[in-house]
């Protein structure tokens, strides 16, 4: 009896909670707007509105394979299931045609539609609240000015309880600090503007820091390193495993090429990313990447004597003629010399030659996901566009196969121990649907890359 | 080591690392697979490993063991044409016919996984392979027209089968 | 491969000359009697030019032979490269011979055995020996007829011919075979023929079904590629990293050890390794490779500053059109400067060669657009007389012009040389073939252009700066390995080549009706990059230009883009293939939509070529500025069309490979190399951008002469999609290749 009565009592603490939240949560509807006109809006506030839509990377989720841009319908793989990301076109049915700029600002500071809907969180309006009032009318103004298209996204397949919209509510509860950004005083410009890009619009954390059981980032490991639809996205501070640490240069180019020499290519769900930061202007990428540093932290002098040995070590290799190697026995370093050497120990330099694995951060990352998703799938082309190709070995190698090979790439191109886990993420990647774009060049800018650029 | 090439057994005495299209053309002297990168970007070189395209200038033999390979040659002959080859002549869907064997392939691998693929399943299962001669509308109409040329042979072998 | 039982040696002195004489004459009087009827000319003219390739090879048994059993053969001097011209030179030849096509057979180029045709280049091959084949084989068949005559004792008119018989009234017939005697057919070629009436036509104009497609869609042996004489070997080549490297340092021992490895050959910057197995090869190649020390001089322009360099370079001007009228009328004038890069063949097989050396001589198994003249250089190069050598055309890959092949003839006979009486192939890897083949040359054009009152064309001034667009073999010194050689041949100074043909120039000069006009051709001798032809050579560029412009002064004189052409045009082959073009396409009905845009297009290759004119749809993402051929609608007039068919696949082809070179294409390269070498870092056209639908109609002109077509294509589809992009997104752009990244910064967010 006692036992009922603290059950139902927690119940009703719990109702109460919720009901609460609900209530504290509660927005009513905006009313809808005449959908505005292109002459409503500047030149320039559209163009900066381009940039952040840029940084904030939203044509991505916002845009299906082959459909029209902005026109949703995006499945967006979590936990709780796949929520299907919305029209925001300016279509004044299916999308956002007829918002009013204080409804959209209210969605992105506060996670509510026009309608006073509570928006589910893989719509990463906790990063998106800290954007500027003036940001966010560039923004809309950009978004005012596309193409209307006409289409509706899926119904959500979310689980129970998870798909009770209102719910959402005691989530923003916890987890949600409403915006603007807050300058930091004590840390100069740049700091702060890398920390409002970074953390705002172009919401690195949402992929890059680990998430709760209710599927909230956990701010307290920021940049600890995340997974996305099958991808490791690795961790951006001290905990980084990239052999040779991020220094600013590497990564802004890393940022503004999509590839960096000392460590490898932008593929994955990080190659749109890139793609969409061409349109971002060099400060922003440079403010960015300034604020990064920062989180990577500075390495302790062991690591950099590491990197430095393994920096001088693949530029012998590569520039002095090696022996014939014998037969190796092992069958994954035979695997490796067979089916891999030819392109990832010819010394060819980025983008377009295959790395040397041991610069590679896939070897040395927490587990093989990303590297099995590259030896499967490959890097597929990007039409028109320069950049890499790597064919994908899915139909040739078999599963023990795939994991001899793992086993040694991990042995001999990392100095970590073994991965576990390695046959359940090879199955776990033979069936899911992993995504790989193949849209992104690696030529942003349309220049020449120069094979000497890349002499270190 | 042996290696399982259109239904036949083959005793190859190349080492085991030596990419499979060497195999094929220099020991077998089977033509259909050509050398056009040697990097897996140009699919020139295309063939089906258990009913998969699979670039054969990049597979070395060593992964090949107990598999089954597939060539054009496996699909039929100048006096005995399969789907795919006869649907290739009646296009004329060819220039210079250095892709086409690989494209062939891909396509004949698509068309065994998913007999009502679609024009547009068609044209971006195809992606990988090159064509520099511009034959690509043609090759895109033979490859309809082997898959409806395959499915009514399916259809009429079922036909016979049913009376059984 | 096709190679005949017999070798004749048409160089021979010939026997029973006595019957010669006179079956020479018989046959005059065979002609005479079915030449059509033609007025007897009034004073003595000068001896007519034989056609086609007959002027070069008039003998007829250069080009028919027909052997005792009945078997016929054709022989050609041009090559196969895939767009079908054995077949179309078989149905020439089974037409006018009365045979079956099945039943011929036909050798090309191979310099023991066919004319020497030169290249295989220009267009030229339905012309030349389309024209020559066609002539060659009526008068055979004349020749035959006039046999039979004599045999049966009837007058030739009563005699027919059908499947290789001649045939009498009363059923006696006699074969070909039996008709032909010693020396029957070495006769010379009259300047008239007794053609057949078009409208009989039994195979010539129909689409025949390609001869060499059974056998590529089936594994059978078809390129150079699948040449497997006994005994043969492989070889593979280390280039230089860079135009002009030296090697300095090189320790070959190591790769000397490794298995199979039966050669390694140095001489001067030239550099290969023989072995047993091809991946052996592969593998010391790559040894090789890592074991070379070079130094490297070249010193290559500045990409971005491509066109100013290339604009600068120091030239010969040459007055090609003169004609500049001092008072003009020019209500508006109008100014535009257009360029495009260097770009590549990009062939999809490599290059690839087989050679074989003995004491009589090297024989060479190539994939060249012209044996002899490839032969000519490699016997300079390997100093030998070129009776000593000889090359026999095999094909390879689509090749759109001069890319590795000779080189690779050249590679394979100078290894080849190094292992007397071994059979050498040399396969090129990618990265060599992108990075060693002659480019098409960056060009760049300016034009100025007046509008009258009534908007017509006033005034035309116009400039094009281009490298030569032929650095072909002759001279030993254009072949790589000849010019790496320890003792290398100099390059040969290039030359322009001459109007109407044109190198950078070709089609530089308008089609169109203009009162004033001045055309200057500024030859470029200093050549950063290594050039030479690409498929259509300058007229990709020219009419790039020329069409891009009509329609920047037709926007100006507010006038439709194809009444603007038609008002200018004053050729009536012109004028319909525009209009059936315009028509077929549904231009004045075509809906405007937000990012869809309609160009128009027109050129007569080399104004004396085929006439082609196309009408494109192109749409461009507004997001990405991204440009997608939608659709495409040609008209075409080849003169006489020998196979519908193939005509249609070539100009479909022409469409695709200029939309990628249009949308896609510049070769890379920083201050010392190449650095597109590959599918990776030189994309061209996939799959998925394909256009939806390719129409391509044919004004068929039978009983005309034929019009060369394999390049007709090239220069209008880029105008026509320039000229898209333009109705679609209001921007102009006259800058090669139209890249998204192009167009995206120009019409912004």
């Amino acid at each position: 009896m006692a036992m009922l009565r603290i059950v139902a009592i927690v119940a009703v603490l719990c109702a109460a909670a919720v009901i609460g939240a609900i209530a504290l949560e509660w927005r009513s509807a905006i009313d809808p707007v005449t959908r505005p006109d292109l002459k409503s809006f500047t030149t320039a506030q559209i163009k900066l509105g381009a940039q952040l839509a840029a940084l904030g990377d939203c044509n991505t989720c916002h845009t299906a394979p082959g459909s029209r841009p902005f026109a949703g319908g995006v499945g967006v793989p979590t936990p709780f299931g796949t929520i299907y990301s919305t029209n925001i076109s300016p279509d004044e049915d299916t999308g956002i045609g007829r918002w009013s700029e204080t409804a959209f600002r209210r969605a992105l500071r506060e996670g509510v539609d026009r309608e006073g809907r509570q928006l589910y969180p893989a719509f990463p309006y906790e990063h998106f609240t800290l954007l500027s009032d003036d940001d966010i009318a560039a923004l809309y103004a950009f978004l005012m000015t596309r193409d209307g298209v006409r289409a509706t996204a899926p119904a959500n397949a979310l689980a129970f309880p998870f798909n009770i919209r209102p719910l959402v509510a005691g989530w923003k509860l916890m987890f949600l600090r409403e915006g603007p950004y807050q300058p930091i005083a004590s840390a100069n410009d740049d700091w702060n503007r890398g920390a409002y890009l970074v953390e705002g619009v172009a919401h690195c954390g949402a992929c890059h820091t680990p998430r709760n059981a209710l599927g909230a980032e956990m701010v307290e490991r920021k940049f600890a390193g995340g997974e996305v639809e099958g991808w490791t996205a690795y961790a951006l501070n001290d905990a980084s495993p990239a052999p040779v640490p991020w220094i600013s240069q590497a990564l802004l180019d890393y940022l503004r090429n999509g590839w960096q020499s000392d460590h490898g290519i932008a593929r994955g769900p990080m190659a749109p990313v890139i793609d969409n930061l061409a349109a971002a202007p060099d400060a922003d990428l440079q403010a960015m990447t300034y604020y990064m540093t920062g989180a990577f932290g500075e390495p302790s002098a062991e690591r950099r004597r590491a990197a430095e040995a393994l920096l001088i070590h693949v530029y012998r290799s590569e520039s002095e003629p090696q022996p014939a190697s014998a037969s190796p026995q092992d069958p994954g370093a035979r695997i490796y010399q067979a089916a891999c050497a030819s392109c990832h120990d010819n010394g060819r330099p980025l983008p377009y030659g295959g790395i040397n694995l041991a610069l590679s951060t896939g070897p040395s990352g927490p587990n093989a996901r990303n590297v099995i998703n590259v030896v499967l799938r490959g890097l597929p082309l990007a039409s028109g566009e320069r950049s890499p190709i790597m064919p994908g070995f899915a139909n040739v190698l078999s599963d023990e196969q795939l994991a001899q090979l793992l086993v040694y790439i991990r042995s001999r191109f990392s100095d970590k121990p073994v991965w576990s886990n390695i046959d359940s993420d090879i199955r776990a990647a033979r069936s899911a649907h992993v995504a790989i774009t193949s849209e992104h060049g690696t030529d942003a800018a349309g220049r020449a890359v120069s094979q000497h650029e890349a002499q270190r | 080591m042996k290696l399982s090439i259109n239904g036949r057994e083959y005793d190859v005495g190349a080492d085991a690392e030596t990419p499979l299209l060497y195999v094929l053309r220099d020991e077998l002297a089977l033509n259909g697979a050509k050398f056009g990168c040697g990097l897996g970007q140009c699919g020139a070189c295309t063939v089906m490993v258990d009913g998969e395209a699979v670039f054969s200038c990049v597979t070395p033999l060593l992964l090949l063991e107990g598999k089954k390979i597939t060539t054009v040659e496996g699909l039929g002959t100048v006096d005995n044409p399969g789907p795919m080859q006869s649907a290739f002549i009646e296009e004329q869907a060819a220039q210079c016919g250095y892709c086409i064997a690989g494209v062939m392939m891909r396509a004949q691998a698509l068309l065994q996984k998913n007999p009502d693929a679609s024009d547009a399943d068609i044209r971006s299962t195809l992606q990988p392979n090159l064509c520099r001669c511009g034959t690509h509308m043609r090759i895109l109409r033979a490859v309809r027209r082997a898959a409806d040329m395959m499915k009514s042979k399916q259809a009429a072998s079922a036909a016979d089968g049913s009376v059984r | 491969m096709t190679a005949p039982a017999l070798c004749i040696d048409r160089r021979g002195v010939l026997a029973g000359t006595g019957a010669l004489i006179v079956s020479y004459s018989s046959i005059g009087r065979a002609l005479a009697q079915q030449a059509p009827e033609s007025a007897p000319p009034a004073a003595p003219p000068p001896p007519p030019k034989l056609p086609g390739s007959l002027k070069d090879s008039p003998f007829l048994d250069s080009w028919i032979r027909v052997d005792a059993d009945g078997g016929i053969t054709v022989f050609t001097g041009k090559a196969e490269l895939g767009q079908g011209i054995k077949t179309a030179l078989l149905q020439i030849a089974a037409e006018q011979l009365d045979v079956k096509f099945e039943a011929l057979k036909i050798v090309a180029a191979d310099t023991s055995l066919t004319p020497n045709e030169g290249y295989t280049a220009g267009s030229h091959s339905m012309q030349d020996s389309g024209t020559a084949i066609l002539h060659a084989a009526a008068q055979v068949r004349a020749i035959l007829i006039a046999q039979a005559a004599q045999r049966l004792g009837l007058p030739p008119e009563q005699l027919s011919t059908a499947h290789g018989f001649v045939i009498a009234g009363d059923g006696r017939n006699l074969g070909y075979g039996e008709l032909v005697g010693d020396q029957l057919l070495h006769a010379q070629a009259q300047p008239q023929s007794p053609l057949k009436d078009p409208s009989t036509f039994k195979v010539m104009g129909k689409p025949v079904q390609r001869v060499d497609i059974p056998v590529k869609v089936t594994g059978g042996k078809a390129y150079v590629q699948d040449f497997r004489p006994a005994g043969m070997v492989h070889a593979r080549v280390v280039r230089p990293p860079s135009y002009g490297a030296r090697l300095v340092g090189i320790d070959t021992s190591g790769v000397e050890k490794m298995p199979g490895v039966q050669k390694v050959l140095r001489d001067g910057n030239f550099l290969a390794v023989v072995a047993e197995r091809e991946f052996q090869a592969v593998k010391a190649m790559r040894a090789l490779a890592a074991a070379a020390r070079w130094q490297e001089t070249a010193n290559l322009p500045n990409q971005a500053d491509l066109a100013s360099v290339i604009a600068g370079l120091p030239s010969q001007d040459i007055t090609i059109v003169d004609n500049r009228q001092p008072s003009v009328n020019a209500a508006k004038r109008l100014e535009a400067t257009y360029t495009r890069p260097y770009q590549s063949h990009g062939s999809i097989g490599p290059s690839c060669a087989v050679a074989r050396a003995e004491d009589s001589g090297v024989t060479v198994w190539t994939h060249t657009q012209g044996v002899f003249p490839d032969r000519q250089a490699i016997a300079q190069m390997l100093k030998l007389p070129p009776e000593q050598v000889r090359c026999i055309q095999v094909e390879g890959s689509g090749c759109y012009g001069h890319n590795g092949a000779d080189d690779a003839a050249a590679d394979a006979a100078l290894i080849a040389r190094a292992v007397p009486g071994k059979p050498v192939r040399v396969q090129w890897m990618r990265e060599q073939e992108h990075g060693w083949e002659p480019f098409g040359p960056a060009m760049v054009t300016k034009v100025s252009a007046a509008l009258d009152d009534n908007g017509m064309i006033a005034d035309w001034d116009y400039g094009v700066w281009s490298n030569t667009h032929s650095m072909r073999p002759g001279a030993a010194g254009a072949l790589l390995a000849a010019q790496h050689m320890e003792e290398p041949f100099p390059v040969p100074a290039p030359k322009p080549i001459p109007m109407p043909e044109g190198g950078g120039d070709r089609n530089s000069i308008p089609i169109y009706r203009l009162p004033s006009a001045r055309v200057i051709s500024h030859f470029l001798p200093a050549m950063p990059l290594r050039v030479s032809a690409l498929r259509s050579l300058g007229a990709y560029m020219n009419v790039f230009t020329i069409e891009s412009f009509m329609d920047e002064l037709a926007a100006t004189s507010g006038a439709d883009p194809v009444g603007f052409r038609l008002k200018h045009l004053d050729d009536k082959r012109a004028r319909d293939v525009v209009t059936l073009a315009a028509a077929r396409f549904g231009w004045p009905s075509f809906p405007k939509q937000p990012g869809c845009g309609r160009g128009f297009a027109f050129a007569r290759y080399k104004n004396l070529a085929a006439y082609c004119a196309i009408a494109a749809e192109v749409a461009v993402e507004h997001e990405t500025g991204r440009a997608r051929l939608v659709r495409a609608v040609a008209a075409v007039d080849a003169g006489q069309v020998v196979n519908p068919d193939g005509l249609v696949n070539q100009v479909e082809g022409a469409i695709v490979q200029s939309a990628s070179w249009t949308l896609y294409e510049s070769v890379s390269f920083d201050d010392a190399r190449i650095t597109s070498i590959d599918w990776s870092s030189y994309p061209i056209l996939r799959f998925d951008a394909v256009p939806d639908s390719i129409d391509v109609h044919i004004i068929d002109k039978p009983g005309l002469p034929f019009l060369g077509s394999g390049e007709t294509g090239q220069g209008p589809v880029a105008a026509a999609i320039a000229n898209a992009i333009a109705d679609a997104t209001g921007y102009r752009f006259r800058d090669l290749p139209l890249s998204k990244q192009r167009i995206k910064a120009a019409i912004g967010v």
